[in-house]
């Protein structure tokens, strides 16, 4: 391992390429921490905003009119507006105002005071609510894609409204979402890099503060392109392993 | 509250539906009695399919009463779970459930709604889908059979509740040609070993070999009925006549 890291260094000293987060332990510890951080922060987001998107769409065809309105208010705000500025809005207005009205719970951080609900906090919150909003127009189109007459078939079989939504509907609702959901989730982690803004310390912010203190720019660049292609790659792998498990023999296509 | 075989299996008395200002039934009675066969037969848009949807309330009615075993179908507090244990129905498009096997499609509603054992379940789904001659295809997804195949699964998915009486609405009108003897088979069979079967067809050699009795509507009410011999043969609507003259 040794090796490799020196390789880099070696690479640096010869032709100017600088590898730093490699070759030098800070910066290497602060480099993992920092894919970690976005790995976590993407994972959150998309449980999270799956999550938003299942309640929403039954929130969607609920009886209650204040529901449904509320419901669709959420998702013009939140699909009318730039993410960029959804996420400031949630740290600067709401974290700050709840901290000021010290309504924000609070932790002993080693002598000081931290709120509970810090920046990563607040960025989860908010990309969860913006793919959220996504996801429920998605899963919304998805239910609505089945038939009438296949939950008329379940009725008559003497199924409740209920229980051919919970065995008939969401299964062949959830496979017509999948790959408009994908997209989604795709665009979802590519979003993360917002959270930069709030100083969450993830790649794109930690590749910013590297190539501040080192001035290797092309580099730490090349390093967030590879970094996404890869991360996204995994999540679309997974995603079409599941597609592939989810098809129906001799439905659809 | 008591029902016994000597009253109707399906008792139908001036029901009146419309959707909007479309008038579709205009007051329309008849009797079923166990283990009878009727169809119901008619030119579009006479209201066959609607009649048929109300005797197991998946459409409501406006005026009149439907009952099934003497109970009362169009109460406000009626089971519908109780209703539908009892009344099986068969549409059209067979709307089989595509994500689950032949099989499972059979087992489904006895699982989840009845919540009976499942093994036990199973037994009986193998021999319903033996029943209707499908044997070999328990593994087989909706979207690799075949029309009638399809529709043969959905008359053993209804079975599978074991109900009393059996709907079948227009079962054959989206099959092809070669493939809507095995579906009728399947019924002819059904009948045969004593079900109640309601049937809107148009299948008119199929209704004068095996219905027990025929109702010709249009517009809303029945003009006219009989037992097949007669309805054929000595029709005496004007409209019966135009219409058998047309189709046969």
């Amino acid at each position: 391992m040794e090796a490799f890291f020196e390789w880099f260094r070696a690479l640096y000293e010869q032709s100017g390429w600088n590898f730093v987060f490699i070759y030098e332990q800070y910066e290497r510890e602060r480099f993992i921490t920092a894919m970690w951080t976005t790995i976590k922060l993407s994972i959150y987001c998309l449980l999270f905003s799956l999550v938003v998107g299942v309640v929403g769409a039954w929130a969607q065809g609920a009886k209650s009119a204040i529901v449904r309105n509320v419901m669709a208010g959420y998702i013009q705000v939140f699909r009318n507006t730039p993410p960029l500025v959804q996420i400031l809005f949630f740290y600067f207005v709401l974290g700050t105002g709840l901290d000021r009205a010290g309504l924000m719970p609070t932790y002993d951080a080693g002598g000081y005071l931290e709120p509970m609900l810090g920046a990563f906090g607040w960025a989860v919150i908010s990309l969860s609510f913006f793919a959220g909003a996504f996801n429920v127009e998605i899963f919304r189109s998805g239910i609505e894609a089945v038939p009438e007459s296949t939950v008329e078939a379940a009725e008559a079989l003497g199924y409740s409204r209920l229980m051919a939504y919970i065995y008939v509907v969401l299964p062949l609702a959830f496979r017509v979402s999948l790959p408009a959901l994908n997209n989604n989730l795709v665009n979802l982690i590519k979003t993360t890099t917002l959270a930069y803004v709030i100083a969450v310390p993830e790649m794109m912010y930690t590749a910013n503060q590297i190539w501040s203190d080192n001035v290797n720019v092309p580099e730490m660049m090349i390093v967030l392109f590879i970094f996404y292609v890869g991360l996204v790659a995994i999540l679309v792998y997974f995603m079409h392993k599941w597609e592939h498990a989810m098809r129906i023999p001799g439905y659809g296509t | 509250m008591a029902w016994d075989e000597s009253q109707p299996m399906v008792s139908i008395n001036d029901v009146h539906k419309s959707f909007g200002e479309l008038k579709v039934l205009n007051g329309v009675s008849f009797d079923v009695m166990k283990r009878e066969v009727i169809c119901i037969i008619g030119p579009s848009g006479s209201g066959k399919s609607t009649l048929i949807r109300c005797v197991n309330a998946l459409n409501t009615i406006d005026k009149g009463s439907i009952t099934v075993q003497g109970q009362e179908v169009h109460d406000p507090k009626l089971d519908k779970l109780e209703l539908r244990k009892k009344v099986g129905m068969v549409f059209q498009q067979y709307n089989l459930f595509p994500h689950k096997t032949a099989l499972e499609n059979v087992m489904m509603a006895p699982t989840h709604v009845l919540k009976q054992d499942k093994a036990e379940v199973e037994e009986r789904a193998y021999k319903l889908i033996k029943k209707v001659r499908l044997d070999g295809k328990e593994r087989s997804y909706p979207g690799e059979l075949s029309g009638g195949q399809q529709q043969r699964v959905a008359i053993a998915r209804s079975l599978a509740m074991n109900p009393d009486v059996m709907l079948f609405d227009e079962v054959t009108a989206a099959l092809d040609p070669e493939t809507v003897k095995e579906v009728l088979v399947t019924i002819q069979e059904l009948a045969e070993d004593g079900m109640t079967c309601m049937l809107v067809t148009h299948e008119m050699g199929f209704a004068r070999e095996l219905a027990d009795h025929i109702y010709f509507t249009d517009r809303g009410i029945i003009v006219e009925h009989g037992p097949p011999v007669t309805f054929f043969t000595d029709a005496k609507d004007p409209r019966t006549k135009e219409f058998l003259s047309q189709i046969l």
